[in-house]
């Protein structure tokens, strides 16, 4: 029954890409279904699974054997536990919600069988990736809903730069992807497996600095994946993709694979503290890029982008502590992966609502024109500023506790990320929804319909309370521990002190937001007599200036010389043979005279030189 | 005296396919003499499908219920590779005997000519054809010769053999001489095939001769114990084994006995040379890995030389003459010619694994070269069939589906992984480096190069060439060839994706003498 996880989406995929234009009618809605089903499934599964006792709650099955290579021994093998169910739920969950609005948001585009298609192909990619048993069937997902991303930023492929911030995604990710290869090889070389139970239990003894190795290129797989320094820079660009596809690839579920391959690695993590720290860097570092990145961005999906790369930075942080921080990171994606689909779900529907207009100085005041948007876009607003009760309150105050316990350097980061995150989402609360209406003429802001309006309000139950309900009701520490290990932190910070300076750092952020925002006049066109910061954020810290100079450049003048060196040396070695081969050939086809009687006298010659060539090798 | 002879146990079970096919061509004749003109065909059509259908079921069968062992008197071993064989050749006889019965394709009716015996041009021969007769005699040559066919690879020894030779043969030369296009070249063709097939044979008879001379014996059991009581290598024994694999090496192709190949190949009617490239060297090679392995196992050491001068003769003639044609189909001769110096890697390697690995390369080289004559069947020009490489430029943008098969199938042809050329080739080389040939691999892989240039040659061709001059146009063949090609092409990618299975069917099997 678990197969059908996979099964239901992809059948979906097949079906409306191989059916063509006879499923043009009905595509989109079967593709829903399916992901319905899936959702279904998971919720079975997860019913079934929550009444086990926990040793027995990790399932695997077998569907075929797939490569089998003399010691190297991969079967397409997949498993359920408590980590993949929560993932399995999530991408199913807030999956199906995007079908249901993308039906709505889609509705009058010519090309939207296509996009439910590979919608279906993105969730089916998507299970495999998290219920694979073995690091190389992931890599099969990981590569699967990189197509899928891939084509889905570049489903617009008519606009130039849609089609540019494809190519700019499949090419950084392929960096990220030599890091999980690097790490499948590794695993093999040095353990003799790929699966996950067989690297944990190999993991046990092996020295820290194979598992260093092998943590570093996973961090590299995750760096790619997951948008995170230094491979951050395709993630603001892959907006140019449909707003659900941002929502669901780009913000709840693809970009966050990253935090599940190290989470679902964590035996390596646990021995290679030095592959701990870098991943701690490497998450704050983005962090806080992505909330400077969302403080100057005016691009109301890019704002957002810029906050997804932020909040991914914090659960690449969080697992960066190890097995205090696990758990905790589990359970931001996952409130997350709620509040952040619904904002960009928001999003969407104030752009269906503005012409498709994604620039906020030319939003204001649509809280009275949009209601629902305004309050569920509000309560996801609520849930990431960390507002208790609301969804990200949880999940983020235990962060903050936890990387304070690891260090106070870290803690404090955390801390002053909060603040940004506060600053800029508050900055587009006020530019989009209050403020005076700054409109273009023809512009005639109205609520979305139904299909678009009522996965945004599933969603900011979410946002309100997911948290609580992850915390109180599922037990997360509990349910996840038997997969990523729990410990509780040492020398954590009293809540009582930390709750209230996390929410007076939080206010000051809103606060200034909404001074500088709310209270004054935002100006249509952006101000050029900005400060230097600003001018970086707007720029995004310089990311694709750095990455042209660095790479692209020498790679460019690298590419140029070979050319030249195949032209000359390896062009003319191969002419060279070919003319040579082409003489020959040429001398040879003499032989062929078509009479017979000439044919007949070369078989004697070739028996007679034969029967010279046994008698010499008797002889000697 | 008892002058009573105990009857011989015969096992008619696993004789079934030969048996099936062989009677199958005797009722031909009959249908022949008897059945109405107008209905001649479609009961020919249905004798021979049944019978091939009826044969592969017993093949499966025997295989199946591993129904091994000597028939006939010994004359005959059934064995695991023969039985695989036999499959194989029954296959392509059934992909090939669909070609044959494409009526499609050309206007005036089948491949074939409306009556042989008219001379070509003749006022009778346009009288034939516009009556629309056809020569409904092929179908008994056609199930003759594969019913020879099937008793080559399984033949026990050199008596059977020579037979089974003959009774392969002499239908294929006919066949070959009645193409209804260009008849003059088919004939002549023909009558090359014959001639040097005669000669070829020649050297088989006396080479037997000279081994029976030598064990007393024609069965191969008795050879191989011959063998082994005579350290010292009697003169007969050498030159009779050579006489014998040059009339094998005839068969298969291999340089330097190759030359009737090209013209053969160029001058058959194309559907017939589609049966024949693939079924021939089938069963030519099966029963060359037979004497090989079997028979003449003991004179490994001094046949080696020999073996590696005409594998690396035959790869490098095979491609490097191949380079230099401009006519589609004696381009795949040549390389029908190499993949033969490919394929004596197989029996050089002298290992379970070479004979594993060249009986799963068989079994790919028959389905991709179904393909590629089936498809160049189908390519005309206003005057029959367009052979010229030239006229299949842009082909890709006219026609891509058959482009694309055809691409594959010569993808397949060049060794291209995923394809089930890879995985044969690379089985075969891999065997021939364990059995100490590595020398003749590193040549090998050299001219699978210079091979793999002419066959991307044409799928440059198809795809990136503006086309020139006169249209070519691909003709939609009816069911029969589009079920055939289908087959072909499935095979080949199915054969490339997910080897294991036929691999492990092969693995644990080997000759019984």
């Amino acid at each position: 029954m678990h197969s059908l996880l996979i099964g239901l989406p992809l059948l979906g995929a097949a079906v409306l890409l191989l059916g063509g234009k006879r499923t043009n009618a009905w595509g989109h809605y079967f593709a829903t279904a399916m992901s319905i089903g899936s959702f279904l499934v998971g919720v079975a599964s997860f019913s079934e699974m929550f009444g086990l006792p926990a040793e027995e709650r990790s399932i695997e099955w077998t569907l075929t054997e797939w490569i089998s290579v003399g010691s190297f021994q991969v079967p397409i093998a997949f498993q359920l536990d408590q980590l993949s169910i929560a993932f399995v739920l999530l991408i199913t969950g807030v999956g199906s919600l995007i079908h249901v609005y993308s039906i709505g948001y889609m509705e009058h585009d010519a090309n939207r069988r296509k996009f439910f298609s590979y919608l279906n192909l993105f969730v089916s990619a998507m299970i495999v990736l998290v219920l694979a048993n073995n690091y190389l069937l992931l890599y099969v997902g990981w590569e699967g809903v990189g197509l899928a991303s891939y084509l889905l930023i570049g489903f617009w492929q008519h606009k130039p730069s849609a089609a540019t911030a494809a190519k700019k995604a499949f090419v950084v990710n392929r960096v990220g992807d030599i890091g999980l290869s690097l790490a499948v090889m590794l695993m093999f070389a040095f353990f003799g497996t790929v699966t996950f139970a067989g690297v944990n239990e190999a993991a046990d003894n092996a020295s820290e600095q194979t598992a260093t190795w092998i943590g570093l290129a996973l961090l590299l797989a995750a760096c790619g994946k997951s948008a995170q320094f230094p491979l951050q820079s395709w993630l603001l660009d892959a907006m140019e993709g449909p707003t659900p596809v941002s929502a669901l690839i780009h913000a709840a579920t693809m970009v966050t694979a990253g935090v599940y391959l190290i989470a679902r690695s964590n035996e390596i993590y646990n021995i290679a503290p030095t592959a701990q720290l870098a991943v701690v860097i490497i998450g704050s570092i983005t962090y806080l890029m992505g909330a400077v990145i969302g403080t100057a961005k005016d691009d109301i999906k890019k704002g957002l982008a810029g906050s997804t790369m932020s909040q991914i930075g914090l659960m690449i942080l969080a697992v960066g502590l190890g097995p205090i921080g696990y758990v905790f990171a589990i359970f931001h994606l996952l409130t997350h992966g709620f509040f952040k689909a619904g904002m960009f779900l928001g999003a969407g529907s104030v752009m269906h609502g503005m012409h498709d207009d994604v620039n906020m100085r030319h939003y204001g005041a649509l809280r009275t024109a949009m209601k629902i948007t305004y309050a569920t876009f509000g309560l996801g607003f609520l849930a990431i500023i960390g507002i208790p009760p609301f969804a990200g309150f949880w999940s983020k105050d235990e962060i903050i506790k936890v990387a304070f316990s690891y260090s106070p350097l870290v803690g404090v980061l955390t801390l002053v990320g909060a603040g940004v995150t506060a600053f800029y989402m508050t900055r587009m609360m006020a530019m989009t929804f209050f403020g005076t209406a700054r409109w273009d003429d023809d512009v005639h802001p109205h609520e979305s319909p139904k299909t678009m309006t009522i996965p945004m309000i599933i969603l900011a139950f979410g946002s309100a309370f997911g948290g609580m309900l992850l915390l109180f009701v599922a037990d997360i520490e509990s349910w996840l521990e038997p997969v990523v290990g729990f410990e509780h932190a040492h020398h954590a910070p009293d809540n009582a002190i930390l709750i209230p300076v996390t929410l007076a750092v939080v206010a000051a952020g809103a606060a200034l937001g909404w001074i500088q925002y709310a209270t004054r006049d935002v100006p249509r066109v952006a101000p050029a007599d900005v400060s230097f910061l600003t001018t970086a954020a707007r720029a995004d810290l310089y990311g694709d200036a750095v990455n042209e100079a660095v790479f692209m450049r020498p790679g460019q003048y690298l590419t140029r010389s070979l050319v030249y060196v195949d032209n000359k040396v390896v062009d003319g070695a191969v002419n060279g043979t070919a003319g040579f081969v082409g003489l020959v050939a040429s001398q040879l086809r003499r032989l062929q005279t078509g009479y017979a009687r000439s044919y007949a006298l070369m078989m004697v010659l070739g028996a007679l030189v034969i029967l010279a060539t046994a008698v010499l090798v008797r002889m000697s | 005296m008892n002058l009573l002879m105990d009857a011989p146990v015969i096992d008619y079970g696993i004789m079934q396919p030969i048996l099936v096919v062989l009677g199958a061509a005797v009722l031909g004749v009959l249908i022949e003499a008897f059945a109405p003109r107008e209905n001649r065909r479609n009961i020919q059509l249905v004798v021979t499908f049944g019978s091939l259908l009826i044969a592969l079921y017993g093949v499966v069968t025997n295989t199946s219920e591993k129904h091994v062992g000597l028939g006939a008197v010994n004359s005959l071993s059934i064995d695991g590779p023969g039985l695989f064989l036999q499959g194989v050749i029954l296959v392509s006889a059934l992909v090939g005997a669909m070609f044959l019965a494409e009526r499609d394709i050309d206007v005036q009716g089948d491949a074939f000519a409306p009556q042989a015996s008219a001379l070509p041009g003749s006022e009778d021969e346009s009288e034939f054809t516009l009556r629309g007769w056809l020569q409904t005699e092929i179908w008994p040559l056609f199930l003759f010769s594969v019913g020879g066919m099937l008793i080559f690879p399984v033949a026990n020894d050199f008596l059977t053999l020579f037979v089974a030779l003959e009774v392969m043969s002499l239908p294929l030369y006919l066949l070959a001489g009645m193409a209804r296009r260009r008849r003059l070249l088919s004939q002549e063709a023909a009558l090359k095939y014959f001639v040097l097939g005669a000669f070829s044979s020649a050297f088989l008879l006396y080479g037997s001769a000279l081994l029976y001379g030598f064990a007393g014996s024609v069965t191969y059991g008795d050879i191989v114990t011959a063998i082994g009581q005579d350290p010292g290598r009697n003169g007969l024994l050498i030159v009779g084994s050579l006489f014998v694999f040059v009339g094998l090496l005839f068969k298969v192709g291999a340089a330097p006995f190759h030359q009737w190949t090209p013209d053969v190949y160029q001058g058959a009617p194309t559907a017939l040379t589609a049966f024949m490239g693939a079924a021939t060297k089938v069963a030519a090679f099966g029963a060359l890995l037979r004497v090989a392995y079997v028979a003449l196992g003991g004179l490994r050491w001094d046949l080696a030389p020999v073996l590696w001068v005409i594998a690396g003769l035959t790869m490098l003639i095979g491609t490097v003459v191949g380079v230099a044609q401009s006519d589609i189909k004696r381009m795949l001769a040549y390389s029908s010619i190499a993949h033969a110096g490919f394929l004596i890697l197989g029996v050089i390697a002298a290992n379970p694994a070479g004979l594993s690995g060249s009986l799963f390369y068989l079994l790919a080289y028959a389905f991709t070269t179904l393909g590629t004559f089936g498809i160049v069947s189908l390519v005309h020009d206003a005057s029959g069939e367009a052979n010229n490489l030239g006229q299949f430029a842009g082909l890709g943008k006219r026609s891509p589906l058959v482009a694309g098969a055809f691409a594959l199938f010569l993808l397949a042809l060049a060794g291209i992984p995923l394809t089930s050329g890879f995985t044969g080739k690379f089985a075969v080389f891999a065997a021939a480096y364990e059995g100490g040939a590595a020398p003749l691999v590193v040549l090998a892989v050299i001219a699978s190069a210079i091979a793999a240039f002419f066959y991307v040659r044409v799928i440059v061709l198809m795809f990136f060439t503006e086309p020139q001059g006169e249209e070519v146009s691909v003709i939609v063949p009816s069911m029969f060839t589009q079920v055939g090609l289908s087959i072909a092409a499935t095979a080949t990618v199915i054969l490339g994706v997910m080897p294991q299975p036929v691999l492990d069917l092969l693995n644990n099997t080997f000759f019984i003498r």
